[in-house]
């Protein structure tokens, strides 16, 4: 079976941001700590491929080590979603047309009508700003997304005979929904959760550009654009660098989450042919 | 004169052959009936001669209709003759319809694509054609919503749809499988009278070859892409020269054989004016809700070692009595006590549940796909208060395997590796292997093809010589319940109506709704085989 083009151009994209930040645990090309002050806002060269900041800290250091904090932030967003989302769609599906259906689906309704950025700040404003509370106001925001999935997946299996041969056999709804259902939508919260990741990355971003995310010294894309966004007219690869960074990783998370759903999802399987 | 010539049709897609070489032809007002099991290219030949090949289909040969190819049609001349010079009718009257429109202008659609005619003038011919399918506007006005009308109704809509600008050629795509055998015969019935009065040339595809017997004139039987044999239907049921349609035959007229019902034992489900009821929408703000009593009061026993039909329509309650069997849907009153403890809809109770296992109708939405065939025939277990592990584990599972003609190593394969067959001998061995004491087959062998269904139906039988095995069929077939039960009930609207010995109930129909279930079925009679 040929791999979908999305699919291709979107996992490369990733592998390199994800490449990226794993090998920052170790190595930058300079230490960040060090600040360069003589070299400050020099254009990309040989020996700074994408330049240096303000600080005199090289550029291309900052963007992986901020893919760290990105990455660390949106993929604990995209489990809090999931670890909470999925067990509440699964349960509401399990309880369908009951009290519980109703309790789950109608709280979910209220969090998606909360707008997100000013519960993020309202988080923010009481516990401080920090990496942490990011990923938890991002994390609030993914359960309602998860758990809707999940229920409307759910429910279609509900109705098919495989369930009702398990039901025959007397097991309780709780382990039909771990052993039959979960199983059978894990395909759709991946490819969901690839997606929620790209939104969690941007979110990540927006927080840390008002100052609500991650803390100096902590590298963050966000941050960096804050920083950055002064000198646009003086130095503008500063702020063109983390600009088009998340712009970049965004586009390759997203292509990655389509490209997935392709392969994954077996109705468009049949009409690739 | 002949009005559709198909020569020499080939259609393969991607390099594998789906059509070889089909050849046939079809005469205004003559009805060809194109049989065959799924998977042998009858619906691939329909929608080639509508010029709607599968995509990526490359199609050779010729389909001429009144001497236009279709196959080297522009896009823009067949949608000039689809609708006008042909028809076409579907097997599923649910889907075939726009839930949205009301049948009066989904039919003035049909008029409207094809000539320059005013709203109201399509809107009135449409009602002329309503009404000639038997849908006259006064009491089914052209408002009407296809959710507001049965499947038979739905059907005669889908039909009408069809014939609305008269087209020379109706292609009828397994028209009355998903209907009632009543309904089944009026919809027969009226096409045969629509071809006769429009003298349309007509291809009806089916695989039930004794529906197709009664309306056909000339038959064509086609095998994996190939019509292997074409004569006239008088012609072929009484010798087949082919030996695929000699078994295709002989499945259609499949006997088996069940062993004597043991002496009478000691009851083993009794079912006690038992009551289904859905509550239904109110009428207003303040009337009381009314309850749609699916099942209404129904009382029967089934002792051990018996055999028991129970026969319908759809829509009479079979399904609800057969969850409200297995414990799935709460009674409002009544009881079903099953070997003398009571059935409740408590999946934590697994005392009773040990007793009674299910087979259901689809062979492939009853396995969950992710699971190997171990597991998946092994899931009852679960009931066993200390289920056998390890080698006994395996044991049981190879012995439930080569109970319905598996073998060991199928343990190992997916679901989807296997045929509709398989899948319901694994759906057998399922409620095999922990040895319940009733077997409820709900619908198990609707959605098999003949010969598939011939076979499972004496592996029913072989099981039954082997091990003293009861069970309750469930089942709109009215030939299949007779051949595979003792005794039989018949339901009618939440209610039984009659129940009897199988034979005594066939032969000699008390109630009406039992001679008009009759009646309707279509007979294969085959008169003189070459092979018996």
């Amino acid at each position: 079976m040929k791999a979908p083009t999305s699919l291709i151009v979107g996992g490369v994209i990733s592998g390199v941001v994800l490449t990226a930040a794993a090998c920052s645990l170790v190595w930058t090309p300079y230490d960040v700590k060090l600040l360069d002050v003589a070299q400050k806002l020099r254009p990309p060269s040989l020996a700074h491929w994408l330049g240096v900041d303000h600080f005199g800290r090289d550029i291309l250091s900052m963007l992986m080590l901020g893919a760290q904090t990105s990455i660390a932030v949106a993929l604990l967003a995209v489990g809090v979603g999931v670890a909470a989302g999925a067990p509440l769609g699964l349960w509401a599906a399990a309880r369908r047309g009951g009290v519980a259906d109703e309790l789950i689906m109608r709280g979910n309704d209220l969090v998606f009508a909360f707008p997100s950025l000013v519960i993020a700040i309202l988080i923010t404003a009481v516990f401080g700003p920090g990496a942490i509370n990011a990923i938890i106001a991002i994390g609030i925001f993914n359960i309602p997304v998860f758990a809707r999935l999940s229920r409307g997946a759910a429910l279609t299996l509900w109705r098919r005979d495989f369930i009702l041969a398990a039901r025959v056999a007397g097991k309780s709804s709780f382990r039909i929904s771990w052993e039959h259902i979960l199983p059978n939508i894990l395909n759709l919260l991946i490819v969901q959760g690839t997606i929620q990741f790209s939104l969690g990355v941007l979110a990540e971003a927006a927080l840390s550009y008002i100052g609500l995310g991650a803390q100096p010294p902590t590298a963050s894309w966000g941050r960096m654009l804050a920083d950055a966004q002064t000198l646009v007219s003086l130095a503008p690869h500063v702020a063109l660098a983390p600009g088009l960074t998340i712009v970049l990783t965004v586009l390759g998370l997203n292509l990655l989450g389509d490209g997935l759903r392709d392969l994954l999802d077996p109705r468009l399987k049949a009409a690739r042919g | 004169m002949t009005l559709l010539t198909v020569e020499k049709l080939c259609v393969s897609i991607g390099g594998a052959s789906i059509l070889d070489q089909v050849s046939f032809d079809v005469a205004p007002g003559e009805i060809l009936g194109l049989i065959g099991e799924s998977g042998s290219g009858k619906s691939v030949t329909a929608l080639s001669i509508m010029g709607l090949p599968p995509q990526g289909a490359k199609t050779k040969g010729s389909i001429k209709l009144a001497g236009e190819d279709i196959l080297t049609a522009r896009e823009r001349r067949l949608c000039q003759l689809r609708g006008q010079a042909m028809g076409m009718v579907f097997q599923e009257p649910m889907t075939a319809l726009n839930p949205l429109l009301p049948i009066g202008a989904q039919v003035a659609e049909t008029i409207l694509v094809h000539e320059r005619v005013s709203k109201a003038e399509a809107l009135e011919r449409a009602s002329q054609t309503l009404a000639r399918v038997g849908l006259p506007p006064a009491t089914f006005p052209l408002s009407r919503y296809p959710h507001e009308l049965s499947g038979g109704q739905r059907q005669r809509v889908g039909i009408a749809i069809a014939i609305a600008m008269r087209p020379k050629l109706l292609i009828a795509d397994e028209p009355t499988t998903a209907l009632d055998v009543t309904t089944q015969a009026q919809v027969l019935d009226l096409l045969k009278g629509l071809v006769d009065e429009l003298q349309m040339g007509m291809v009806m595809i089916t695989h039930d070859l004794a529906v197709i017997s009664t309306m056909a004139k000339r038959l064509a039987v086609m095998q994996s892409g190939r019509i292997v044999e074409t004569a006239a239907t008088e012609e072929l049921l009484r010798k087949r020269r082919h030996p695929y349609s000699e078994a295709l035959f002989a499945a259609s007229t499949h006997k088996v054989e069940l062993p004597p019902p043991p002496a009478a034992q000691r009851t083993l489900l009794e079912a006690r004016d038992v009551l289904c009821a859905y509550p239904l929408p109110r009428q207003g703000m303040l009337t009381p809700r009314r309850a749609l009593r699916a099942v209404d009061g129904v009382t029967f026993t089934l002792a051990r070692g018996e055999r028991l039909g129970l026969v319908g329509e759809s829509g009479c309650g079979k399904s609800t009595l057969s969850r409200a069997l297995l414990g799935l849907e709460p009674l409002q009153s009544g009881s079903i006590m099953l070997n003398g403890a009571p059935v409740r809809p408590n999946a934590a109770d697994t005392q009773w549940r040990r007793t009674i296992q299910a087979v259901f109708q689809d062979p492939y939405g009853g396995f969950n796909p992710r699971w190997r065939v171990r597991s998946l025939i092994s899931e009852p277990f679960h009931l066993l208060e200390e289920p056998p592990s390890g080698a006994a584990r395996e044991d049981a599972v190879v012995d439930a395997l080569t109970a319905v003609g598996l073998c060991a190593a199928d343990a190992d394969k997916y679901i989807h590796e296997f045929s509709g067959g398989q899948r319901q001998r694994i759906a057998i061995a399922r409620a095999l292997i922990i040895q319940p004491e009733l077997i409820l087959f709900d619908e198990a062998v609707s959605a098999l093809d003949v010969s598939v269904r011939a076979q499972i139906l004496d592996l029913l039988a072989e099981l039954c010589r082997k091990r003293a095995l009861s069970y309750l069929f469930i089942s709109h077939d009215l030939a299949v319940v007779r051949s595979v039960t003792d005794r039989v009930m018949v339901m009618q609207a939440g209610k039984i109506v009659e129940q009897g010995a199988t034979e005594q109930v066939f032969s000699a129909p008390q109630h009406e709704c039992t001679r008009n279930l009759l009646a309707s079925a279509p007979k294969l009679q085959i008169k003189n085989s070459a092979f018996q």
